[in-house]
């Protein structure tokens, strides 16, 4: 098994603020693996790191073999580099934006603008080609950061929350661009703040929070890690929903949630599945929904680190 | 997918590609302008009314006659927006690093000093424009260059080379202040009085004795002065060479801080 991005005990520390406490990553070619943590959990930093932009105070990092410090020229000939901080220029045209970047990565004038071209039908941005990026919207914006760092067929890809702040379709069009990619081999280090982002994209996830690694493991096994199930229930009618907690509360022992007209309760014992359905008909309760799942990234999170990425986020909003 | 040319960064940055890099960030720095109407603005129209402006404003009052006013205030005029310009390095740098194209520069495969050598070679087209089209504007309202054109082009010569060593000034601010309208107050702080506290728009005789002296040091006067003598005739020898001395003791000062914060910060 060969891997694309090797890192060893990464440390970056900012004054008295540690953004990074030791942090080791290990990503297969031809993978993603996502970094998950809330805001300020260091995925920045460790991303800035891979991609040569800050040097790490400790540990080292091979990104295709190559030392992130001593051999950064050749890891920026594999690497494209897209997200929050690594822009397109505003004041160039969707075009002139990929020539520039194709120009200095030494194509010739022509092959620079065919490049261009190519991408920019690719993410559906031909009809702006001839726009300043500055009048694009937020998804366009996206789509030619993200075409920007595709010019070089790079064969790393570091995405730093790429979708935050996208509406929903803008953001399923960005995962099914990183899906084709990876289908080319290209292998991926996306950080998101989005628990569904990383169940949808990444074959490996590792979860940090306050700049040391708390989980690793695919999204499946995390989930398993968690250990709970949900079992939800919703009834046709509203007024039964005080029956269903009340059922669901004597059968399974936990403690119900209602939300959206729907009873939910975390689950240890698949075989209670059965038990509230009997009850439920006993009852003479129609069941408009009735679900047992997998517990979601989200819970997980709160699992593993004892408070929730928007607990994390309220508290950014209140400092 | 098309057979297109693929792109194969070299393994290494040798002297050449450094200038091919340059060259492409000094293009991007100029055609930023078709699409930044403020800058076009900025750079031609803003001369054009401050020739206007000191011509036809305090020409008959400081001199009594516009086209005696033009002949020793163009000169002038020309150093003060000169030294405005530099500021646009600063502006410029420090959009690029607050709105991360400078990120996304670094993370390829391209000669480390490009993207602020790229930048300085365009700004100092845009200055030989903004000097060429005050001259122009100039001679329009009467004014004549009196020498020859070998002096006409020293004195274009001059102004470039003094204003590289101003830039560092600029490119310092604009790595050490948080965003890009920063750079512009620190140039309305401090350029703004240091211009007009010169004999770039009025003769010295009528300031106070304790403001003269400080007005013959000052570089703004210094270089107003090889600059009226490089274009109308005069004395050269002397404010070339103070102009020149200045140039130097600012960039020994400020372009190893100027590196030394561009390294820190990028």
């Amino acid at each position: 098994m060969t891997y694309a991005i090797r890192a060893e005990g990464l440390v970056k520390r900012y004054g008295d603020t540690t953004a990074l406490d030791g942090v080791d990553l290990d990503v297969r070619t031809g993978t993603v693996l996502g970094l998950l943590g809330p805001n300020g959990a260091g995925k920045t930093t460790a991303v800035r790191i891979l991609a040569t932009l800050l040097q790490p105070d400790a540990g080292h990092a091979t990104v295709g073999g190559f030392d992130v410090v001593r051999q950064a020229h050749e890891v920026r000939r594999l690497i494209g580099l897209t997200g929050q901080f690594a822009s397109v220029d505003e004041n160039l045209t969707g075009t002139e934006n990929l020539v520039l970047i194709g120009r200095l990565l030494g194509l010739p004038r022509a092959a620079a603008k065919a490049r261009a071209r190519e991408l920019l039908a690719q993410f559906h941005l031909s009809d702006a080609a001839d726009r300043a990026a500055k009048t694009f919207s937020g998804g366009m914006r996206r789509r030619l950061d993200l075409a920007a760092s595709l010019v070089g067929r790079p064969r790393v890809l570091c995405l730093d929350e790429p979708t935050t702040g996208l509406d929903p379709r803008s953001r399923s069009e960005l995962w099914d661009v990183v899906r084709s990619l990876v289908a080319d081999g290209v292998t991926v280090l996306l950080t998101t703040q989005y628990l569904d982002e990383a169940d949808q994209l990444a074959d490996d996830i590792v979860v940090v929070d306050h700049g040391r690694i708390i989980a690793t493991g695919t999204p499946g096994e995390l989930k398993a890690k968690a250990g709970a199930q949900t079992l939800a229930v919703r009834p046709v009618d509203p007024e039964h929903l005080a029956t269903v907690v009340t059922l669901v509360e004597s059968v399974t022992g936990g403690t119900p949630a209602i939300e959206n007209l729907t009873v939910t309760v975390p689950v240890t014992d698949p075989a209670v599945m059965p038990t509230v359905v009997r009850g439920l008909d006993d009852l003479g309760v129609l069941i408009g929904e009735l679900s047992l799942r997998g517990a979601s990234l989200d819970e997980v999170f709160m699992t593993l680190t004892g408070h929730s990425t928007e607990d994390d986020k309220a508290l950014e909003a209140v400092a | 997918m098309t057979a297109a040319v693929i792109a194969r960064p070299a393994h290494r940055i040798t002297p050449r590609l450094g200038l091919q890099n340059t060259a492409t960030l000094t293009w991007r720095s100029l055609i930023q302008i078709k699409h930044n109407p403020m800058e076009l603005l900025d750079l031609s129209i803003q001369p054009l009314m401050f020739v206007l402006l000191f011509t036809f404003v305090f020409g008959g009052a400081v001199a009594h006659s516009t086209s005696d006013y033009l002949r020793f205030a163009l000169p002038g005029i020309i150093v003060q927006n000169a030294l405005f310009a530099t500021m646009t390095t600063g502006v410029g740098l420090n959009s690029d690093l607050t709105k991360g194209v400078f990120d996304r520069l670094r993370s390829l495969p391209i000669a480390r000093s490009a993207p602020l050598a790229g930048r300085i070679v365009a700004d100092t087209v845009k200055q030989v424009w903004a000097i060429a089209l005050l001259l122009g504007a100039g001679m329009v309202l009467g004014f004549r260059v009196e020498t020859n054109v070998l002096a006409a082009l020293a004195a274009v010569g001059l102004l470039v080379v003094f204003t590289l060593a101003v830039s560092w000034i600029s490119v310092l601010v604009g790595m050490l202040v948080s965003e890009p309208e920063k750079v512009q107050v620190f140039g309305f702080v401090v350029i703004f009085p240091l211009t007009f506290v010169s004999n770039a728009f009025v003769p010295i005789g009528t300031m106070p004795g304790w403001l003269q002296a400080w007005v013959k040091i000052n570089p703004v006067s210094l270089l107003a002065n090889a600059e009226r003598g490089l274009l109308t005739g005069g004395a050269v020898a002397a404010p070339l060479l103070e102009s020149l001395a200045w140039a130097l003791g600012i960039a020994a000062v400020f372009a190893p801080l100027a590196v030394r914060a561009f390294k820190r910060r990028v």
